[in-house]
């Protein structure tokens, strides 16, 4: 079964059930997205993705909104890049976006001019939580887009030791009561890691890096390897820098792991490394 | 799921509280057995603990009636309880106003500042509080809040306050003097536990509708109410049997009164045609916009004739379950509807009703704790089910898959007393009455500058100034009127002439929304004002979406400078630039009516 849809002027086929997006990427039309991940229920809570649909009062998102026959979508209008770059310019203006990883691109796509609001706004501004060995939460750059709580709970881990607390602009990410993360129900699996899209979430090795100046990624080379700690056979990228790993990714479209690891393929290289 | 619990052990009336709410614990990891050491891991809690999960909003309330707040160790046990795991609880638990997960004195006071209050005796009532009390939050024994509107806007100033412990007490009333609160909470009187509750209701033309048993009928009697034609309605439902009910609401053209203004009939429809299987019925008496009361007075007031209309759209629909989802700052309202499906239930007229044939139908009240939001349906949805009031993105829309997944009828208040009429005098006659395109009556919540606040019905066609002149007309010059609430928009006085139709909103540019008519003088502040609507949207953003989340900040921030002689040149702009994505890009309709009235007041030059 397939749908027909128009997009800015080009009428395309697409699969049944496949998203806005999964028709932008096909037309290799550029889309922003935060808090979407192939391989995570979308949330649709960053707005960054939103499009024009004729006959929809509001602009709808992309990553979630699944293509219907005959729809009209625009995505190059001026109500899709206002909101946009508004949306861009709210988060540049709240959240330290300084390491997030294509932001900066969108930012000069859409004209974004972050300091527009004034000096004294307020932001999410906090100091970084450092409570154990393994990695750190820096929530001054946290976006709120549930990716890891949903790749902490139902979606990978089933562990649910962070979840979205308080209201409004005063939501954080939190472990119960603010709980000491190792203290928590936390297992060290750094799924949340893999999934945050702005580094407030970050390998200790690469946050002390970053401090001391030597963070380096030109230098760095990826390995992709098996895991040798049991048989499950999940695919790792190992990250390293000065014949040093540094930090411990898996691919997205792997099939075993869509992403995810556990404690031991994700930081057992701290006990080999010694 | 593995759940890890926190080392945290309930006091011996947290445990009382939750195991009153959820019976004793069955087996040793429900809670039986006190654990305590930090390893403590749960087996996996089966699909039967999971599905309690619903009950995890009336746990909490359970915890911050009997101790007055939720401490570490009561959390826990909720969750050893219902298989929760406790990250996810607390940030439920920190969703809501009325839940603390701080300490917080026993006698606590909500003191509502909103934009019918302030300016009629709010912040004299804060200060003296404050003197007596110390700062927000504060005091030891007792303390008070900043509370938005309480939907008591007819006597301001209004308060919600609470007396935690093994017998609760919980009161709102309007209008409330310093001294009596003050007294109350310090527990030397218990005087006020009879509200306020006689209402000023009354209507432009002859006829009362909706209102028509609103102080006749006796709130507290089944017997009063059938005397006052109840039950009749009910009756010809389960006679003609769902089909002619459906036909006879799509007949009537009723339009929903609760703010986006859907065809009731093409709802209820939906949900009647759904493949087999479970469905609800959901009435929202969130009733939470600035300057609504109307739904207040009608359950206060004639709770039988709301248990009625819901338990009609039981049967058309085919629902066995419906969840009255109130507000927790009516408490008056809540003990007066519970009282009635007691009641009913014990006559029959719910749980197994014998009649025609016999059919299922119950009601299960469930309270809010201070969360606007939650008034947005499928956040609605969230709230029962124990997550967190975050509205879902539509599609899928509720007649398909609302409350757990089901096919889910939600109609406000207002809207479902109209029902009793449509089927008893038939959907053609319904619709006689009113306009064309808005049929049959409409409650308007007038409060602010008039001389005799309170609740007005009129048939469809009364403009904004039939409505002010039924209400004695304003106090002094008219400057503007708060037309929908805080979601709505100002007017100007050259325009009183517009009819509160939706047609007619609509092509002024306006919506009627829930009903609220505020007419301000030519005294008002209104940078003050906005500056309250503003805080006001900020506060109740759920957070979930960045274009409100970060938008209702900004836009807070710009009216400040605006409306503070700290404007830098760019404010209007802002402004309009922030209203647009918000309007555009956010997910619900919080976000997306958060700017109209301060882009209105700005338009009707208010602010310079
Ligand atoms: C932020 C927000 C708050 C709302 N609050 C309420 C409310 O308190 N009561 C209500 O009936 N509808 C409220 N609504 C509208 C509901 O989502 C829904 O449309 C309504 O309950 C449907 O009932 P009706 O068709 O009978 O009006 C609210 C909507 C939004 C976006
Ligand atoms: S490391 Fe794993 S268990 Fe810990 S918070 Fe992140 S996703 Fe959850
Ligand atoms: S910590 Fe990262 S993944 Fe989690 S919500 Fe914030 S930005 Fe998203
Ligand atoms: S618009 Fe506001 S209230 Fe609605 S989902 Fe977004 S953040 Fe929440
Ligand atoms: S990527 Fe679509 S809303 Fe975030
Ligand atoms: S009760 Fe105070 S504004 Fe409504």
């Amino acid at each position: 079964m397939t749908v027909q849809v128009t997009v800015d002027g080009r009428p395309t086929k697409v699969p049944d059930g496949a998203t806005i997006l999964d028709v932008l990427r096909g037309q290799d039309i550029d889309t922003p997205t935060l808090c979407f991940s192939d391989n995570l229920t979308p949330v649709n809570t960053c707005r960054v993705c939103v499009v024009e649909v004729e006959g929809s009062r509001t602009l709808v998102p992309a990553c979630s909104r699944v293509a219907e026959d005959g729809m009209v979508v625009s995505t190059a209008t001026d109500r899709v890049r206002h909101s946009r770059r508004t949306v861009l310019e709210f988060l540049g203006s709240s959240v330290d976006l300084s390491v997030a990883p294509n932001v900066a691109d969108w930012m000069d796509e859409y004209e974004a001019d972050t300091n527009r609001f004034g000096p004294n706004v307020a932001t999410v501004d906090q100091p970084v939580k450092v409570q154990d060995d393994l990695y750190i939460r820096d929530y001054a750059k946290c976006i709120l887009c549930y990716k890891c709580v949903e790749a902490c709970g139902v979606d990978a881990q089933n562990t649910f030791a962070i979840a979205v607390s308080g209201r409004g602009f005063e939501a954080t990410i939190s472990t119960e009561f603010d709980n000491r993360l190792p203290d928590s129900a936390c297992v060290y699996c750094g799924n949340c890691i893999g999934v945050c899209p702005t580094g407030a979430l970050m390998f200790k090795s690469e946050f002390t890096m970053r401090r001391q100046g030597t963070w380096d990624e030109s230098a760095q080379t990826v390995t992709e390897t098996i895991c040798s700690f049991c048989g499950v056979g999940c695919s790792l990228e190992l990250y390293v820098q000065n014949n040093e790993i540094v930090k411990v990714l898996s691919p997205l479209d792997h099939d075993v792991t869509s992403g995810h690891l556990c404690i031991k393929g994700r930081f057992g290289w701290e006990h080999i490394q010694g | 799921m593995d759940l890890r619990l926190l080392p945290d052990a309930p006091t011996d009336p947290e445990r009382a509280a939750v195991d009153g709410l959820l019976g004793s614990p069955g087996s040793s990891w429900e809670g039986a057995v006190a654990r305590t050491s930090l390893d403590d891991r749960i087996a996996h809690g089966g699909s039967e603990a999971r599905n309690r999960r619903h009950l995890l909003l009336p746990a909490l309330h359970t915890l911050q009636d009997a101790v007055g707040w939720i401490s570490k160790g009561g959390l826990n046990y909720i969750c050893q309880r219902l298989t929760v795991p406790p990250a996810d609880a607390y940030g439920v638990a920190t969703f809501y106003h009325l839940l603390s997960t701080e300490a917080q004195a026993r006698a606590m006071a909500y003191v509502c500042d909103d934009i019918a209050c302030r300016g009629r005796g709010a912040e004299e009532l804060v200060a003296d509080l404050e003197a007596e009390l110390g700062p927000a939050g504060e005091g030891v024994e007792a303390t008070w809040e900043r509370s938005p509107c309480l939907g008591r806007c007819e006597h301001a100033p209004a308060a919600y306050f609470r007396i935690a412990g093994d017998i609760p007490a919980r009161e709102s009333w309007s209008p409330v003097d310093s001294e009596s609160l003050l007294a109350w909470l310090r527990r030397e009187t218990t005087t006020l536990s009879q509200p306020d509750s006689a209402p000023q209701v009354d209507s432009g033309v002859e006829g009362l509708r909706l209102l028509r048993r609103v102080g006749t009928v006796s709130p507290g009697s089944l017997d009063s109410y059938r005397e006052h034609g109840g039950y009749a309605a009910l009756g010809w439902a389960a006679e003609r049997g769902p089909e002619h009910v459906i036909a006879e609401v799509e007949a009537s053209r009723l339009l929903g009164r609760g703010g986006a203004a859907f065809p009731a009939g093409v709802k209820w429809r939906s949900v009647a045609e759904s493949p087999p299987g479970a469905r609800y019925v959901i009435c929202n008496a969130d009733e939470s916009e600035p300057g609504t009361f109307k739904d207040r007075v009608l359950m206060e007031n004639d709770p039988f004739a709301l248990v009625e209309a819901m338990t009609i759209a039981g049967l058309a629909v085919g629902a066995e379950q419906g969840y009255l989802y109130i507000r927790g700052e009516y408490p008056y309202a809540e003990e007066t509807i519970g009282i009635a499906i007691d009641q009913a239930r014990a006559a029959g007229l719910l749980g197994e009703i014998d009649m025609s044939g016999g059919f299922r139908f119950d009601i299960e009240i469930r309270r809010g704790a201070g969360a606007y939001i939650c008034g947005e349906e499928t956040a609605l949805f969230n709230s029962i089910e124990g997550y967190r009031g975050e509205p879902r993105q539509k599609p899928p829309f509720p007649t398909q898959s609302g409350l757990f997944g089901k096919p889910t009828l939600v109609n406000n208040v207002e809207t479902l007393f109209n029902v009793l009429d449509i089927v008893l005098e038939g959907g053609e006659a319904f619709a006689a009455t009113g306009t064309e395109s808005s049929t049959g009556p409409k409650l308007f919540c007038l409060s602010g500058d008039v001389a005799t606040p309170g609740v007005y019905e009129f048939p469809f066609g009364a403009t904004l100034e039939d409505v002010m002149e039924a209400a004695g007309g304003v106090t002094g010059e008219l400057a503007a009127v708060l037309v929908g609430g805080a979601a709505g928009s100002f007017v100007g006085p050259d325009r009183i002439d517009i009819p509160l139709t939706f047609e007619g909103a609509r092509e002024a540019g306006l919506s009627i929304g829930s009903g609220v008519v505020m007419p301000f003088n030519t005294e008002t502040d209104f940078g003050d004002i906005t500056r309250r609507i503003a805080a006001f949207f900020r506060d109740e953003s759920c957070g979930q979406c960045v274009p409100c989340r970060v938008g209702t900040t900004r836009q807070e921030e710009a009216l400040a400078r605006l409306t503070n002689e700290a404007a830098t040149g760019t404010e209007l702009e802002l402004i309009d630039d922030i209203a647009l994505a918000m309007r555009d890009a956010s997910i619900c309709g919080l976000g997306h009516t958060a700017s109209g009235a301060i882009q209105s007041a700005i338009g009707l030059g208010l602010l310079s």
